[in-house]
C-alpha cells in the first residue's frame, strides 16, 4: 500500500517507491526533491532560509538551503543512492507579500532559490525542472518512481514538472 | 534582570509570557472596541491565548496548512523593529468585510474593494494592538502600510516563521477570538527582533 510521507517546514525525509513524499504550503520556502534515477530512492527537504552561517540558531540542518541539501543527499546515500545519478527538481521561493520587511530578509524567496541552486551546483546535482518565484503558495508531491513533481496552488491548474 | 540580549525565545521567563499575554489582552480589547465601532455591531472578545509553537505545529493551528487564510502583514519601525501579522480564516475575513461594507458577495474571490476593506480592518486591529504595546512600554512604534495576501495557511505563516527562523525554531502566536453572531476569530503573530525583545522587557522594568 503506497503511503504519502509528509515533510514539515524546516524538515526532510527520504522514501522508496511506491511511497510518495509531500510538503504542504510552501511560501517563500523552497521544496527540493532529489532522486537517484536508477535506484528510484528519493527525498524532499523544505528549507526556510538560505544560509545557516547568517543566523545564530542553526541547529536544525533542514532549515537552511546550505545545510539541508547536503543533509538530504547524505540521507539518500545512506539508503543506497548514488550521488552521480542524483537529479533535482525545485519549487517555491515565492514572495507572498509585495513588501517583505525592509530588513535583510528582503526578497527571501529569491534568496532561498539562489542558495538552493548554489548548494545543488556544489554537489554536482543537475536541476531538471523548477517552478519558483511569483506570489502564491505551493503544495508539492514527489514521486520517486517517475520523478514527477506535482505542484498545486490555490485557484491554479495542477502542474507536473 | 541583567542582560536580556542573549535570552533566546525558549528561555523567556514565564513572567515575560504573562507580560505578552497582558499586552495581548489589552491590545485585543482595544482592537475589539475599534472593530465594534467600525462594524457598528457588538463584538465580544475571549481572553487571548499566548503560545510558543514549533514551526511544524503552526500550520495545523488554523485548520491545516492548506486551509485558506487571509494574512495582513505590517512592518514595525521606531524604537523597536519587527513585524506583525493578523491572520484569519478566509470565511472569517469575508464575514468581516461583508459586515463592514454592508453587502453580501457571492464571488469566490475578493474584489479589489473588498481587499482594500480587509487591509483597513487589519490596519485598525493591528494599530489598536500596537497602540497598547506603545502605551505600556513608552516606546515609539510606527507601523507600515499593511499588505494583504490570501493563500494556504502554510505559505502565509511561513513569512513570520522565516523571520522567527533567524533567531529560533519556535514562534510566538497570540490567538484572539472575537465573537459576535459569526465566528470572527483571528491570530496575531508578533515578531520583534532580538534587540526589540530586550527593549520591551527593559521598558517594562524587567
Amino acid at each position: 500500500m503506497a503511503e504519502t510521507i509528509k515533510v514539515g517546514i524546516a524538515d526532510l525525509n527520504v522514501v522508496k517507491p511506491p511511497d510518495l513524499i509531500t510538503t504542504i504550503g510552501l511560501g517563500s520556502c523552497v521544496g527540493i526533491a532529489i532522486r537517484d534515477k536508477h535506484s528510484k530512492i528519493g527525498g524532499l527537504v523544505h528549507v526556510m532560509l538560505p544560509n545557516s552561517k547568517e543566523v545564530k540558531s542553526s541547529n536544525n540542518l533542514a532549515k537552511f538551503a546550505d545545510t539541508g541539501i547536503p543533509e538530504l543527499v547524505r540521507r539518500l546515500e545512506k539508503m543506497g543512492a548514488l550521488r552521480s545519478r542524483m537529479v533535482a527538481k525545485i519549487a517555491g521561493g515565492a514572495t507572498m507579500f509585495s513588501f517583505q520587511s525592509k530588513s535583510e530578509l528582503t526578497g527571501i524567496g529569491d534568496r532561498n532559490v539562489a542558495a538552493t541552486k548554489a548548494a545543488l551546483k556544489a554537489l554536482n546535482i543537475p536541476i531538471l525542472a523548477e517552478d519558483t518565484g511569483a506570489n502564491y503558495g505551493r503544495t508539492v508531491t514527489f514521486n520517486p518512481e517517475t520523478g514527477d513533481y506535482e505542484v498545486k496552488a490555490v485557484g491554479k491548474p495542477l502542474k507536473v514538472i | 534582570m541583567a542582560d536580556t540580549r542573549d535570552l533566546t525565545i525558549e528561555e523567556m521567563s514565564d513572567q515575560y509570557f504573562d507580560v505578552l499575554k497582558e499586552i495581548g489582552n489589552i491590545g485585543a480589547g482595544n482592537a475589539t472596541t475599534a472593530l465594534s465601532t467600525m462594524l457598528g455591531t457588538k463584538v465580544d472578545m475571549m481572553v487571548p491565548k499566548v503560545r510558543l509553537m514549533e514551526f511544524k505545529e503552526v500550520g495545523t493551528t488554523l485548520g491545516g496548512e492548506e486551509q485558506l487564510v487571509a494574512g495582513i502583514y505590517l512592518v514595525v519601525d521606531g524604537d523597536i523593529h519587527g513585524s506583525i501579522m493578523f491572520v484569519q480564516k478566509k470565511e472569517s475575513a469575508r464575514a468581516m468585510v461583508q459586515k463592514l461594507m454592508g453587502m453580501p458577495s457571492d464571488e469566490e474571490d475578493f474584489t479589489e474593494m473588498e481587499l482594500s476593506a480587509l487591509k483597513e480592518i487589519g490596519n485598525v486591529i493591528t494599530g489598536a494592538y500596537l497602540n497598547s504595546l506603545s502605551t505600556l512600554t513608552n516606546l515609539t512604534i510606527y507601523p507600515s502600510v499593511p499588505d494583504v495576501c490570501i493563500d494556504m495557511a502554510g505559505a502565509i505563516l511561513s513569512v513570520p516563521a522565516i523571520e522567527f527562523g533567524a533567531i529560533s525554531d519556535k514562534m510566538l502566536l497570540i490567538q484572539t477570538d472575537f465573537a459576535d453572531d459569526d465566528d470572527l476569530s483571528g491570530y496575531f503573530i508578533l515578531v520583534p527582533d532580538e534587540e526589540s525583545d530586550a527593549k520591551i522587557l527593559h521598558a517594562l522594568g524587567f
